[in-house]
């Protein structure tokens, strides 16, 4: 099935108020020439106003961030809220929070394209745009939480002057290699998808700069046959390869939790549990992000309805694996008999942190039962709006596990609540500027969509057999 | 930049045909193939479907090439998890092996992605013959919408089976859209751009400058305090021991005892059983409250090798692996640990290693903080049994055990 309305049957168009030079239906003199233009004509107009603005605000959240973090290194962890007992908290919940969203990308590029899902081609550019976004900005949290920020490289394997080695028992060491993979082969397989188009937008370029800028990162790319038959290779082979890492990376990060002794944490649900928990929030994030993007940016002949009413039900499926896991943890924590347990899920429920949970779960499990109904999956403002409260819940999923355990352990007399400080949130909130900016200045100079994927999905790029040449 | 002109007419190089349709160029690449033509490609904006049989393109050897690269990455995963943590820095964890293959699988797995997929993308470049930055057909201005919808077709006249007029003839019966000639290019080769190549240049000479701080910091001193980033990890609020308190009185941070008072669990009033002593001696025998048995004897073992054979060895001859790192580094400054199976030790009063345990002795330090007072006596009873060991003789083994050592 195409995944771009046929040209004549594209609805009634409607030229966008305001000339937004975004907008308004494609031209070209068939299909192929209209992908290429709807997608190319995004890094070539300048762009409306309501990019300018959007770009602003990220700018301004990335200034915070920036200033936040200036703050943090001249002062030290102590500007944040973690104390003993809850000596992780924002640091690590934003850390596991973005590499959560992370995951949708590589999810839509690689295990849906083993499946042979051709939906997968409208949107993948963009989310595995954003998965690499997502991943720069977990990492970020790690290297700045370990309190003497110039010595992360001691988690890497450098012979030393100390004649010391990493911990390979270790599951932050495993961390390190997980989302250190997990980033590089997300940018090939990223990078390695843009070739092609980007020497579709070095052929179109009018100015020397674009030439030589596209011309370099194409690497002289021109749609050799026998290039194209290495590249498809290569790409299969990547996407196998990326789909057990997709799996891998949550699970792993999960390993920083059940590894440990700690009631609540200590739970062989974590892996399976932590990977849904971020295919389920890496869509929301997504849905969150196209729907603005194809309302601005003129993409909706590209992204249709069909493709948001699909990863709706994406987010529905995936919403009910993780409530799901909710329950699950009860049981266990029930069935262990271990008092510990049992205390700590009570406590999430009824305890000071219950405002934490019950957000968690209206969000995560309420919220996205809308989706059973066709309407509301249809409707873009309503997926964009549970993509936006999916997000705040999975935030605080990753809130509930860290914190509330953390403070209530074993012992009552080493109980404690914590607090987070503005800085706590300026970080966060920073966070977010940073990864908005990257996400902004993408749509505006790189392929949003993948082009040469699209192309050859139309119904017009299949060969037909039988009688001869066009004519 | 002065380019030696090539004399006379342009070469040609081959003929290039355009199509539509996928479907017309698939039908031309079929024909081009029986013809047998050997030097010849088509472009495309994307991969056709059914175009590889048509031009008769062979499956490439890439995935082998990223097969290897893959057990290279779990190979090197397992020696470095081996090398490091079980031969070069055998680190103790919690008493799990050195070598622990259960946790070392998500190294395994994630370095042989890592290198598969570096390989996958590399290797895809490298047989590509990418980066390429000029091609004959870039003259031909209808050539860029091989990347946008047009479909091409090119075959080069080094082919052997080219011929002028009956290539472009062939080319003529598959009804290309347009077909051309293509020929050399006279013009002198562009050079990159001036900024671009000083940009380039600037670039590396920046990305040396790292470099040269580090081997100079590593090779001069300084006499500056060292700059402290994230202050409060080293200047912490909290009371150390040792510091100046402006709360109290008396200007200490450490409180003295209060006169007359004893913490709870420290009255340690039993002479012989506390402080190893009797009538004020060093105590010649074990504290009757504690019963010297098989079970104290086991106690004992698992007591000093977790405390005691780091660095005395699990025999008592001072060869702990503490020990033999140290020397190994040769580190000058490392006092060995004594031998405990010695004279003078064996002759030492129980009640004087119970105490030097508890408190330590020189460069040996305490170990009272961490180990209860029965388990310090129960790890001299271990002692002594080493130091029995250490200084057996024949007569030592039971008679019917002593045919098995030679
Ligand atoms: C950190 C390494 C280390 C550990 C652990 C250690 N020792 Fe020692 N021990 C030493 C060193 C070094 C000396 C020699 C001190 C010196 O001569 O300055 C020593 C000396 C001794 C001596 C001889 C004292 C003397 O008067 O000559 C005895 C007995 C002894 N250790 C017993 C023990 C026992 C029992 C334990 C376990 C509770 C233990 N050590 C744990 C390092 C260690």
């Amino acid at each position: 099935m195409a995944a771009v309305a046929q040209p004549g049957a594209t609805t009634v168009v409607q030229q966008s108020a305001g000339g937004n030079p975004w907008a308004g239906p494609p031209e070209g003199e068939n299909v192929f020439g209209m992908i290429t233009q709807n997608v190319s004509r995004l890094t070539e107009a300048k762009p409306p106003r309501a990019w300018y603005v959007a770009f602003a605000i990220a700018l301004a959240l990335l200034t915070m961030f920036g200033l936040s973090l200036a703050y943090l290194f001249y002062t030290g962890i102590g500007v944040w809220g973690n104390m003993v007992p809850v000596a992780w908290c924002f640091d690590i919940v934003n850390f596991v929070f973005w590499v959560g969203i992370g995951h949708a990308g590589t999810l839509i590029s690689a295990i849906l394209y083993l499946l042979r899902q051709d939906w997968r081609t409208a949107i993948n550019r963009a989310a595995e745009a954003m998965t690499i976004f997502a991943v720069v900005c977990a990492a970020i949290f790690p290297g700045i939480h370990i309190g003497r920020p110039w010595l992360p490289y001691w988690m890497f394997p450098i012979p030393n002057q100390m004649g010391m080695w990493p911990q390979f028992r270790s599951p932050l060491e495993w961390d390190v290699f997980a989302v250190g993979t997990y980033a590089t082969v997300s940018l090939l397989f990223w990078y390695m998808g843009m070739i092609p188009d980007f020497a579709t937008f070095r052929d179109r370029s009018t100015t020397k700069i674009r030439r030589i800028a596209y011309g370099i990162v194409a690497m002289g790319w021109r749609g050799s046959s026998r290039q194209w038959h290495r590249y498809e290779r290569a790409y299969l082979l990547l996407a196998a390869l990326a789909t057990p890492l997709v799996l891998s990376v949550h699970s792993v990060v999960s390993f920083d939790f059940a590894t440990s002794q700690l009631p609540g944490w200590h739970t062989t649900i974590f892996p399976p549990y932590f990977v849904a928990g971020a295919i389920f929030g890496g869509f929301a994030m997504v849905v969150t992000l196209l729907v603005p993007a194809r309302q601005f940016f003129g993409l909706k002949y590209i992204i249709t309805l069909r493709h948001i009413e699909l990863m709706t039900k994406v987010i529905l499926g995936t919403g009910m694996l993780v409530g799901y896991a909710y329950g699950m943890e009860f049981f266990i924590a029930w069935y262990s008999g271990s008092l510990y347990e049992g205390f700590t899920f009570i406590n999430r429920l009824f305890g000071p942190y219950a405002w934490a949970y019950w957000t968690m779960i209206f969000c995560n499990v309420v919220a996205p039962q809308i989706f059973w109904s066709r309407k509301m999956r249809r409707n873009v403002w309503v997926a964009f709006a549970v993509g936006v409260i999916v997000n705040v819940g999975m935030w605080f999923e990753r809130f509930v596990i860290i914190g509330t355990s953390l403070a209530r352990d074993f012992l009552p007399s080493s109980w404690g609540y914590y607090v987070p400080t503005p800085t706590d949130y300026t970080t966060l909130g920073g966070s977010f500027g940073l990864f908005f900016t990257l996400f902004l200045l993408f749509c505006r100079y790189l392929p949003t969509v993948a082009m040469a994927e699209v192309k050859a999905i139309m119904p017009e790029a299949h060969v037909q057999h039988g009688h001869g040449g066009a004519h | 930049m002065a380019a030696h002109r090539p004399e006379g007419p342009p070469k040609l190089l081959g003929v290039v045909a355009e199509y539509e349709t996928p479907t017309a160029l698939v039908h031309a690449a079929e024909k081009v193939r029986d013809a047998g033509f050997q030097h010849w490609d088509t472009y495309t904006p994307f991969p056709i479907h059914g175009i590889d049989p048509a031009m008769g393109i062979r499956p490439t050897r890439l995935p082998w090439i990223v097969l290897c690269a893959g057990l290279t990455g779990l190979t090197t995963a397992a020696l470095l998890q081996w090398w490091t943590n079980a031969v070069d820095y055998p680190w103790v964890i919690s008493g799990k092996p050195f070598l622990s293959i259960p946790a070392s699988v998500p190294v395994y797995f994630e370095l042989t992605v890592l290198f598969s997929a570096l390989t996958a993308l590399g290797a895809m470049i490298v047989i590509n013959g990418l980066p390429e930055p000029h091609h004959p057909l870039d003259l031909k201005e209808r050539f860029g919408r091989a990347t946008d919808d047009r479909f091409f077709l090119y075959i080069q006249a080094r082919d052997p089976k080219f011929d002028e007029s009956a290539t472009r003839a062939l080319l003529e019966s598959t009804h290309p859209e347009d077909l051309d000639d293509v020929m050399e290019d006279q013009s002198s080769p562009a050079g990159l751009p001036r900024p671009l190549v000083i940009g380039l240049a600037a670039l590396v000479c920046a990305a040396i400058v790292p470099f040269v701080l580090f081997v100079q910091a590593r090779q001069t001193m300084t006499d500056q305090p060292r700059i402290h980033m994230v202050p409060d990890m080293d200047f912490q609020l909290k009371y150390k021991t040792q510091k100046a308190s402006a709360f109290f009185a008396d200007g200490r941070t450490v409180r003295p005892q209060e006169p007359a008072t004893i913490a709870v669990g420290q009255l340690d009033e039993d002479e012989h059983l506390h402080h190893g002593r009797v009538e004020g001696e060093y105590a010649r025998t074990f504290p009757s409250a504690l019963p010297v048995d098989e079970a104290a004897m086991k106690r004992g073992q698992t007591q000093y090798d977790i405390f005691c054979a780091p660095c005395h060895g699990l025999s008592g001859a001072g060869d702990g692996i503490v020990s033999r790192r140290a020397q190994d580094k040769e580190q000058s400054m490392w006092v060995p640990p004594t031998n405990l199976t010695q004279g003078y030790l064996r002759r030492m009063p129980v009640g004087q290693m119970y105490e030097l345990i508890g408190k330590g002795v020189r460069n040996m330090p305490a170990y009272g903080p961490q180990i209860s007072i029965e388990d310090r006596w129960r790890i001299v009873l271990y002692v002594r049994a080493l130091q029995r060991a250490g200084n057996a003789t024949i007569e030592d083994v039971p008679a019917a055990e002593r045919g098995g050592l030679n």
